[in-house]
């Protein structure tokens, strides 16, 4: 990239080193990945130490060293997409084009590689294309693709019918479906002062919606309670987990409730500046939500009237960075690694201020809250999980989609609301939640019993749980941020074993390996990433042992190596490939 | 002054200390790979994990605190340690007989104390570059564990970030300051702390590799509980 470009865009971003992020993402965007001259330059120009740009630049999925296609293609890994059969698509694009996962075709056109869930499984598969969402695809959809990347025309200007995102809300509550404008909360807040509206959201019972389900008054008032030259408010629109998408349902059908609440939230803890984190997979809201701020200083609702304002941060490829400090350190435009717990971000968070992360949902609901009172919002809900949830449910369903129930509802009405037949099991809260089976449907959503983030993934009985676990596994594999031993090796080895197992290869020393090793990761670990990455293996062991025991068979070992795997490449040489050129085991 | 009990026994300790250290000027030795008391801990490695009132916790980054109740030496945090260990040797190439650090290598040492006799996992074998370009320095990745002594060290003391991170996950992988990449062409020279700070053979003096023969090094002459305990006192 020439030195006039990068020292536009790095101009664009005021010459700011905390945008890193950003200023890569648009390198990346003109140049395809991060090269090392750039590196180079980069640093130079932000006087950062080579290092810090490359270690960066090689953290996140969408950033990146290596060179790429042109188009560079990014399937969504997800398990309900695998479930539609998006790997014979992926297969279909990687032989049209001649070239393997993860390889540039031989004249730099196009690179084809897995991601994680891109927050579509209420409409896959999908892909990204040069950052591009692509939804409900098809293998007609593929072969449309396909020629528009052979055609060579800029993404941007492809068919915009190939890019339209699906609104699937089935269920409003109170969230949902109160009236609401843009400045009713922010009015609010101002009516009730800072010190009126904490305790509005204190009685209000409400607790944080990304799953941790940490108190929000508690939260707010620690962080107003910190002195600090200055305070920060971030929005967690990162949503990473498999299976979940409320939050680009509530960002693209309510950001008033979400920036009001982001607005109130600032005003009630003493911040003068928020962020709102998106993640990197929602490009199509990025424009939609930049119109509404400007609309809002517009209108006084930010900005200098109101002693607040907001500004959007896009993410790059990273789940981890949905964890609160993480994301912090990728917002101060470093590696998203989990800081040490205590200091809390609430006394020492963005550039050590005090700082208030709080999820989308939880921003929405404290909007209303302001406008409504806390007493409003506890009279739905149960004693300890106050108000609603917004459920993502995907997979074995007739109508998938977003649906707002008040908590303490029971698995088996989210079923009944989105028409699930034949249900073998649930992942209530993503992989990182809990496994249910079917035994287990009377469960209730609620912080007393299964707390959940909001993904609601079903399977029915024709689906193999193993393969569904194994997926989960490879999700944690690929998202570690490897700051820790056991998180970093571990999640790669139960993702490997937990493989072997689907696959019918692996022996009883696997499981056991596989139950040693989980207790290490879950007790070792950094962070929740860590501390979680092994609930959906956890959960098979002990509620699906018969499949596994089915499938591993009596074997007490087995060569580490696959016997067939290792005849390929002389199978290859030899244009071979009948019976005798393959090992089969004997029954 | 203020204690706090460690399996079973009474610890004094000063306030600010960590529990690692508070631990280690009691007499009482908790493994670690990362940590290093002349830089700040970071809790990576995860091998001094303990239980502080039941909650787990890297002992190098955890303050001390008037009557906690710290877990050490228990039969499940024994055997996490030991799986962590194990971990490390899976996931790089790390073949003590021809290593020259063999005797010095705290991985290696911590690994007898811990009775860790194998690697137990398929080992990852990973692909991974070996650096003869610096005229004094061999850098010698399939050994690296990924403790960033050498980055703090390079960072914080040498003032050069000569070292950092990049990747993700299981392929996070240490990398020098160089556009071509290769440590020849940084400015690292070898008085730099940065060089003898590595804990394993991954950074290497050049032309020093059995200066001292294999059977009278540091972990060869005593197990490295005692010598840490030691170095302690």
């Amino acid at each position: 990239m020439d030195l006039d470009s990068l020292r536009a865009i790095i101009a664009s971003h005021h010459q700011d080193r905390t945008r890193l992020v950003q200023i890569l993402r648009d390198v990346v965007a003109e140049e395809g990945y991060v090269s090392p001259p750039t590196v180079t330059r980069v640093a130079e120009l932000l006087g950062l130490p080579r290092g810090q740009v490359e270690g960066v630049a090689g953290f996140y999925s969408f950033l990146g060293t290596e060179p790429r296609g042109r188009y560079r293609v990014l399937f969504s890994d997800d398990i309900i997409d695998e479930l539609k059969d998006s790997r014979a698509l992926v297969r279909r694009m990687l032989d049209s084009f001649r070239v393997e996962l993860g390889e540039v075709s031989r004249d730099g056109l196009v690179s084809i590689e897995l991601t994680s869930c891109t927050g579509l499984c209420d409409q896959g598969p999908a892909l990204l294309v040069n950052g591009f969402a692509i939804p409900r695809l098809t293998p007609e959809r593929i072969g449309a693709i396909t020629a528009l990347i052979r055609g060579g025309s800029p993404v941007s200007s492809w068919p915009t019918n190939l890019f339209t995102i699906h609104s699937h809300i089935h269920r409003r509550d109170l969230l949902l479906a109160t009236p609401f404008a843009a400045g009713d909360g922010v009015r609010a807040a101002q009516a009730r002062g800072a010190e009126g509206t904490r305790a509005e959201i204190t009685r209000s019972g409400l607790r944080g919606r990304g799953g941790a389900g940490f108190s929000t008054g508690i939260k707010w008032s620690a962080c107003a309670a910190t002195p600090g030259p200055t305070r920060f408010v971030v929005c967690n629109a990162d949503e990473g987990e498999p299976g979940t998408f409320k939050d680009r349902e509530l960002l693209a059908h309510h950001a008033d409730l979400v920036l009001d609440g982001m607005t109130v939230a600032a005003m009630a803890v003493g911040a003068q500046r928020g962020f709102l984190y998106l993640r990197g997979e929602y490009p199509f809201l990025v424009e939609p939500l930049l119109a509404n701020l400007t609309a809002r200083r517009a209108a006084g609702l930010l900005g200098p009237a109101i002693g607040v304002d907001l500004e959007l941060h896009l993410g790059a490829g990273a789940y981890v960075c949905g964890e609160e400090s993480a994301l912090i350190e990728s917002l101060e435009g470093k590696r998203g690694i989990p800081r040490k717990r205590v200091p809390y971000p609430v006394t020492h968070g963005y550039l050590q201020q005090p700082t208030l992360v709080n999820n989308v949902e939880t921003l929405a609901a404290a909007a209303l809250i302001a406008v409504h009172g806390g007493d409003w919002f506890r009279a739905v809900g149960t004693e300890r999980s106050t108000g609603t949830k917004l459920l993502s449910v995907s997979g074995d369903v007739e109508r998938p989609g977003v649906y707002e129930l008040p908590h303490g509802v029971s698995v088996r009405r989210v079923l009944e609301e989105a028409g699930a037949r034949d249900t073998q099991a649930v992942q209530v809260g993503g992989p990182s939640g809990t496994l249910l089976a079917a035994n287990e449907l009377d469960r209730r959503i609620a912080y007393e019993d299964v707390p959940s983030a909001g993904a609601i993934m079903v399977f029915d009985r024709s689906r193999d749980i193993l393969g569904v676990v194994a997926n989960f596994a490879r999700f944690f594999a690929h998202e570690s941020c490897g700051f820790c031993t056991p998180c970093r090796v571990g999640t790669t080895l139960q993702s490997q074993l937990m493989g072997r197992i689907a696959a019918g290869k692996a022996s009883r020393k696997d499981v056991k390996d596989l139950v040693r090793l989980t207790r290490t990761v879950k007790l070792a670990s950094h962070c929740g990433l860590g501390t979680t990455a092994t609930n959906p293996v956890r959960d098979l062991l002990e509620k699906f042992r018969p499949a596994i025991d089915d499938r591993i068979g009596p074997l007490e070992a087995r060569p580490a190596f696959d016997l067939d795997e290792a005849l390929a490449p002389a199978r290859e040489v030899t244009a071979r490939d009948d019976e005798g050129a393959h090992f089969r085991e004997r029954p | 002054m203020p204690t706090f009990t460690l399996d079973d026994h009474e610890i004094s300790f000063e306030p600010g200390q960590t529990v690692l250290e508070a631990a280690l000027a009691a007499g009482t030795y908790i493994p670690t790979l990362c940590s290093h008391r002349d830089y700040e801990p970071h809790g990576s490695c995860r091998v001094c994990t303990v239980k502080v009132n039941g909650r787990p916790a890297a002992s190098c980054t955890t303050p001390a605190h008037e009557g906690d109740h710290v877990e050490s030496a228990t039969p499940e945090l024994k055997e996490m340690r030991r799986e962590l260990v194990q971990f490390l040797f899976t996931e790089g190439n790390h073949f003590c007989p021809s290593c020259e650090k063999s005797g010095d290598c705290t991985l290696q040492a911590v690994g007898y104390e811990l009775g860790v006799t194998n690697g137990e996992y398929n080992p990852l074998f990973p692909t991974r570059r070996v650096d003869a370009s610096h005229p004094d320095v061999l850098l010698d990745l399939n050994r690296c564990i990924l403790c960033e002594l050498c980055v703090r060290a390079s960072a914080r003391v040498d003032g050069k970030h000569v070292f950092a991170l990049s990747g993700r996950g299981i392929t996070k992988h240490l990398v020098v300051s160089a556009e071509s990449g290769r440590l020849g062409d940084t400015t690292l020279t070898k008085d730099d702390r940065a060089v003898d700070v590595c804990p394993v053979g991954a950074i290497l003096r050049k032309r020093r590799g059995f200066a001292v023969p294999i059977g009278e090094r540091t972990y060869d002459a005593q197990p490295i509980s005692k010598r840490v305990l030691e170095d302690e006192r």
